[in-house]
């Protein structure tokens, strides 16, 4: 368990570094994206406007606030990543993403890519929007304004996290992991409850 | 001297709304401090104590603790000695919620649910959810609010099981339901749970569950029991705080029951989030409003 304090982009060297539990702070630019955002990128074979080469992406849906042309923070916190799952490994190999940042963990397919171009996914505390919004120095962009709240979102980062190593481009998997430890506990438990297996 | 309008039980309802949004109840803080203590995982530590600096964060720069802002519910209880026009309490709580929603102001996460348009208002059709309730004697109108986010909402379960499953399947489905929720209802939370009465009542029951002060036990001893039987037995999945590993993986296991049909026994698992948000007033006739939790 190392923590680590990296500068946004991030090279492949510096992400394969990384391993499952070690504990991430963030400098630099990342960039809001989601649902919506995604299904632009991949399904309407839109470009996004902005290079994402070594970029951090964090799942989430702010609540923002337009004044002129300016967009200021109200509320930002990030959402489940699950449901983003099939956009992870294009957003690895075509774009050049390093880095997703979310909670609940990704499958499969994004971890194969993680390992194959060298990515990784950082879990965030759930929930902790007011943490959040605080390590938010500014939101630099708003790219595709058109779909707020699930536009591609360009926020500079101060100390930003801890973000925890949750899948690495080795191939672990933290959920995965805890997740299987709590199904060889089952049966105990089970017994303990009265259950028959 | 002020008194009871409808005008003042929108105004609250957009307090409450805000209100709940922002200020954590005291039971959860003290939960969230005692799971800190008993964590003995470094990961879950890490998670616990950033989790209690957003509670302080909130707190101090008077913000929101999470970006999602949920589906209004509303649980209202009219005293009996008071008396009110319910449709029009109703038209004051949407209006209430909306106005929170645009005055703040917040996102809007209420959305049609095939064409996905989202009106920014946080209610629309059907929304928002409120559950009325009759309270002899009372001279005041309750009304409890609960903002419900979708990480946690999204794990829900009901099933309908049959008097032969006996007590022992009702167990193993909150177990099964929390496991395969996993990491996503940003745990440790508050599981709730229904049994009995019917499809549609058990689900109520459960989201009164997790409406409930964390840790309070049900008044029947043999529910009580079942809670602290399953809040063991949870824990020791090893989950810990987001889903990462640890000992702590829920913060109280609450259950509310109904009398049910001799055929059937539905159960429903209501999962709430480790920012179980509520926040209650109390409206009386002379126009004062007491806010608590």
């Amino acid at each position: 368990m190392a923590t680590y304090t990296l500068t946004t982009p991030l090279t492949e060297e510096v992400v394969r570094k990384l391993h499952v539990r070690d504990s991430v702070i963030l400098n630099g630019t990342i960039f809001g994206i989601r649902d919506l955002t995604q299904i632009r990128i991949f399904d309407h074979k839109m470009d996004p406007p902005v290079s994402l080469q070594g970029a951090v992406c964090l799942h989430t849906a702010p609540s923002l606030k337009k004044k002129g042309d300016r967009w200021e923070k109200v509320c930002v916190g990030t959402t489940t990543s699950g449901r983003m799952d099939r956009f992870t490994p294009g957003l690895m190999e075509k774009y050049g993403v390093r880095a997703i940042i979310g909670k609940g963990g990704q499958y499969q397919a994004s971890l194969e890519a993680m390992k194959k171009f060298g990515g990784c996914y950082l879990a965030i505390v759930g929930g902790a929007a007011a943490v959040e919004t605080n390590q938010i120095v500014e939101v630099e962009k708003v790219y595709w304004e058109d779909i707020h709240p699930e536009a591609l979102y360009q926020f500079k980062v101060k100390d930003f996290g801890p973000l925890i190593v949750a899948m690495d481009s080795h191939g672990n998997h933290l959920y995965f992991e805890v997740k299987a430890q709590a199904e060889k506990k089952l049966p105990e438990i089970y017994k303990r409850l009265g259950i028959s297996p | 001297m002020t008194q009871f309008t409808y005008q003042l039980v929108e105004d609250t309802a957009k307090e409450l709304y805000i209100r709940a949004l922002k200020i954590l109840p005291p039971d959860v803080r003290e939960a969230l401090k005692k799971a800190l203590d008993r964590e003995t995982n470094p990961t879950g530590k890490e998670i616990l104590k950033t989790i209690l600096r957003n509670v302080e964060v909130a707190d101090q720069q008077n913000v929101l603790i999470c970006q999602d802002t949920g589906l209004p519910i509303y649980m209202v209880k009219i005293g009996s000695k008071f008396s009110v026009d319910g449709a029009r309490v109703a038209a004051a709580l949407k209006e209430g919620a909306k106005r929170a929603t645009w005055e703040y102001p917040f996102r809007g996460s209420s959305t049609h649910p095939v064409t996905r348009v989202n009106p920014q208002t946080s209610v629309g059709e059907g929304l928002p959810i409120i559950y009325w309730d009759f309270v002899p004697e009372n001279d005041f109108l309750e009304i409890l609010m609960i903002p419900k986010g979708s990480g946690s909402e999204n794990v829900s379960a009901m099933k309908m099981f049959i008097p032969a499953d006996g007590v022992a399947v009702i167990k193993k489905f909150v177990v099964d339901t929390v496991l395969q929720s996993g990491s996503n209802p940003c745990p440790p939370g508050v599981i709730g749970v229904g049994i009995g009465g019917t499809a549609d009542l058990v689900s109520k029951l459960a989201k009164e569950a997790i409406a409930r002060p964390v840790g309070s036990h049900n008044h029947d001893p043999f529910f009580a029991q079942m809670e602290d039987e399953l809040y063991e037995a949870i824990n020791s999945l090893g989950f810990g705080p987001m889903g990462l590993g640890g000992s702590v993986s829920t913060l109280a296991v609450h259950i509310e029951w109904a009398h049910t049909h001799i055929t059937q026994n539905p159960v429903a698992v209501n999962t709430q989030c480790w920012p179980a948000r509520r926040a209650r007033a109390k409206i009386y006739p002379d126009g004062k409003v007491e806010y608590g939790f």
